[in-house]
């Protein structure tokens, strides 16, 4: 019973997938060339696996989702790429080279629980933690980095916030600080575990906005996503997971009945339809 | 009034007592401000009860008690982290274990070096600030000289780094180093209070003077400026306290501490139990 509704559900979105002019996307793809490569990734805690031998491609220009069910391993191959979990096998390059040592690349946004909220920070500080590697050793931060951190603030719709401590913000609202700042970062990566996990309407769409003007700007974008609804369709390419890779490469190739009943054990999903 | 104040300072072991107590209270305001917002609380306590077998040695082979304190304080901390990563036991319960076995030998030892050595357990305890020489003054100057420096040329890495560690990490900040570096900075701290407070007392020092802060300003910055004017001012009135009452000095600093603590947990404009009723229902934040 619940798998028919499930499937009745994904139908439209299937359909409306089909759809897409195959011509288009081939365009798109001419701009996007393989930028991380992931090669027989693994990840133990303990004696426990954790995450199995996952092999894939993430493009730049491209807004790639991890997707799986709950325990899937998806914040994990998300910490695992960035070296931020000990592998226990596999390798992990960008442009060809370990990303292990290319981290200055990378801007990565841990899921808003992950933290403590009561930090003694106002917005402006967390924001300006963007710029700390940037800056170096023993200086202090520039006005160049003063007017970044302004920019971003004003393109996340925080700026008359910037004094307030980050304890009295709303969720969304302190999601889009946390996006602020990796847009500080500057960088090539932009990886973010669960952001669309408890927020408002207005900030779901201005993180939309922002991820596909970062990736019109040819940025390598790699989302952790719990919700496989209508936002899906914001996402070009997904990776999904169940402890290991289940399928990898365009939202079309991936979200096929076969894969999903994989990957979620045919049991029942959410939707937000 | 005036008269009553500098009395004390007539006598030189009150003026190096008043240098070590202010020191003492300013430094241990700044760094417990780390452990406070890391909710590392208990680590402070379990390095601070971890120096003393270290304290012990030192007498016993005439090295330095700095030092001495220094090297179980560090070695205290990496037994925790070992029994954390290497076994299923958690941090706290990792904690409770190695600060309890630590202060158990240390006990042991100076007891059975004190008769010998004209020492008492009761000084490493509870502390002996009046009993300091110029150069201990000296040394606590020096730490506190080191520590605060590094503080503040580090400060934006550290805030990063006790805020967010993954995000730090991702970022490409050496954060083991960093964490390393700051629990450096706290044994160090530990170490150079132990005269005034001792080690069962100084936990009141790293703490209460930043959480007092805390509930009065929101940035970390200012949490560790505000606590350490806090912990100054305490400082000073604890050993005047001390001096006029006949107190003993370190309990007599952690009373004036946390005395002011529950006044600010009480009247804090934003968060005191009497005073923040208006700030809760503007708190109401949506969007």
């Amino acid at each position: 019973m619940q798998n028919i509704s499930f499937y009745e559900k994904f139908s439209p979105l299937r359909i409306q997938v089909e759809e897409t002019p195959t011509q288009a996307r081939k365009s798109t793809d001419m701009n996007s060339t393989a930028a991380i490569n992931i090669s027989h990734l693994g990840v133990h805690y303990r004696t426990q696996k954790a995450l199995g031998d996952v092999n894939c491609i993430i493009k730049s220009g491209k807004v790639t989702g991890i997707f799986g069910p709950n325990g899937a391993g998806k914040s994990t191959l998300m910490k695992a790429i960035l070296g931020l979990v000990p592998i226990s096998s596999g390798q992990v390059l960008y442009k060809n080279q370990p990303l292990m040592q290319q981290l200055d690349q990378v801007a990565y946004v841990p899921q808003r629980s992950q933290i403590d909220w009561n930090y003694p920070a106002t917005v402006w500080d967390v924001v300006m933690m963007g710029r700390v590697r940037k800056t170096g050793w023993l200086r202090s931060f520039s006005t160049v980095s003063r007017q970044v951190v302004k920019e971003a603030l004003e393109r996340v719709g925080m700026k008359e916030l910037q004094n307030r401590p980050i304890g009295e913000l709303s969720g969304g609202q302190q999601q889009r600080v946390f996006l602020a700042r990796a847009l500080t970062q500057q960088a090539e990566i932009f990886c973010f575990d669960e952001p669309f996990l408890g927020i408002d309407q207005k900030t779901q769409t201005i993180i939309f906005e922002i991820f596909h003007e970062l990736a019109a700007e040819n940025k390598t974008l790699l989302v952790v996503n719990h919700d496989l609804g209508q936002s899906t369709a914001h996402f070009d390419d997904l990776i999904l997971l169940n402890c290991e890779l289940i399928a990898t490469g365009s939202r079309q190739e991936v979200l096929t009945e076969e894969n999903l009943h994989r990957a979620y054990n045919g049991k029942v999903m959410y939707f937000a339809a | 009034m005036l008269n009553t104040l500098i009395e004390p300072l007539q006598y030189g072991f009150m003026q190096r007592s008043l240098i070590i107590a202010i020191l003492v209270g300013l430094l241990c305001a700044v760094v417990g401000s780390y452990l406070m917002v890391q909710r590392l609380a208990l680590l402070g306590d379990a390095i601070s009860h971890s120096v003393l077998p270290g304290l012990a040695i030192a007498f016993m082979i005439g090295a330095n008690i700095f030092a001495g304190a220094f090297i179980a304080g560090i070695l205290s901390t990496m037994a925790i982290a070992f029994i954390k990563t290497r076994s299923p036991i958690k941090e706290d319960a990792a904690m409770g274990i190695v600060f309890s076995a630590f202060f158990a030998l240390g006990v042991t030892l100076i007891t059975v070096i004190q008769k010998s050595n004209k020492i008492d357990l009761n000084h490493f305890l509870f502390g002996n600030i009046l009993s300091v020489t110029v150069d201990e003054v000296r040394d606590t100057s020096i730490i506190a000289t080191i520590v605060l420096i590094v503080v503040v040329a580090l400060y934006k890495e550290l805030l990063f780094y006790t805020f967010d560690p993954l995000g730090a990490q991702a970022a490409g900040l050496p954060v083991n180093r960093l964490n390393f570096g700051l629990m450096l900075l706290i044994a160090l701290t530990i170490v150079a209070s132990m005269k005034a407070v001792g080690v069962i007392l100084v936990l009141s020092l790293l703490i209460t003077p930043g959480a007092t802060a805390y509930l009065l300003v929101k940035r970390l910055h200012e949490v560790m400026i505000l606590g350490a004017v806090i912990g100054v001012i305490s400082s000073i009135s604890g050993m005047y306290l001390s001096y006029f009452y006949n107190l003993p000095s370190g309990p007599a600093i952690v009373l004036v501490v946390s005395g002011l603590f529950i006044l600010a947990l009480l009247f804090s404009p934003r968060h005191g139990i009497f005073t923040s009723h208006q700030m809760k229902s503007g708190e109401n934040v949506k969007g």
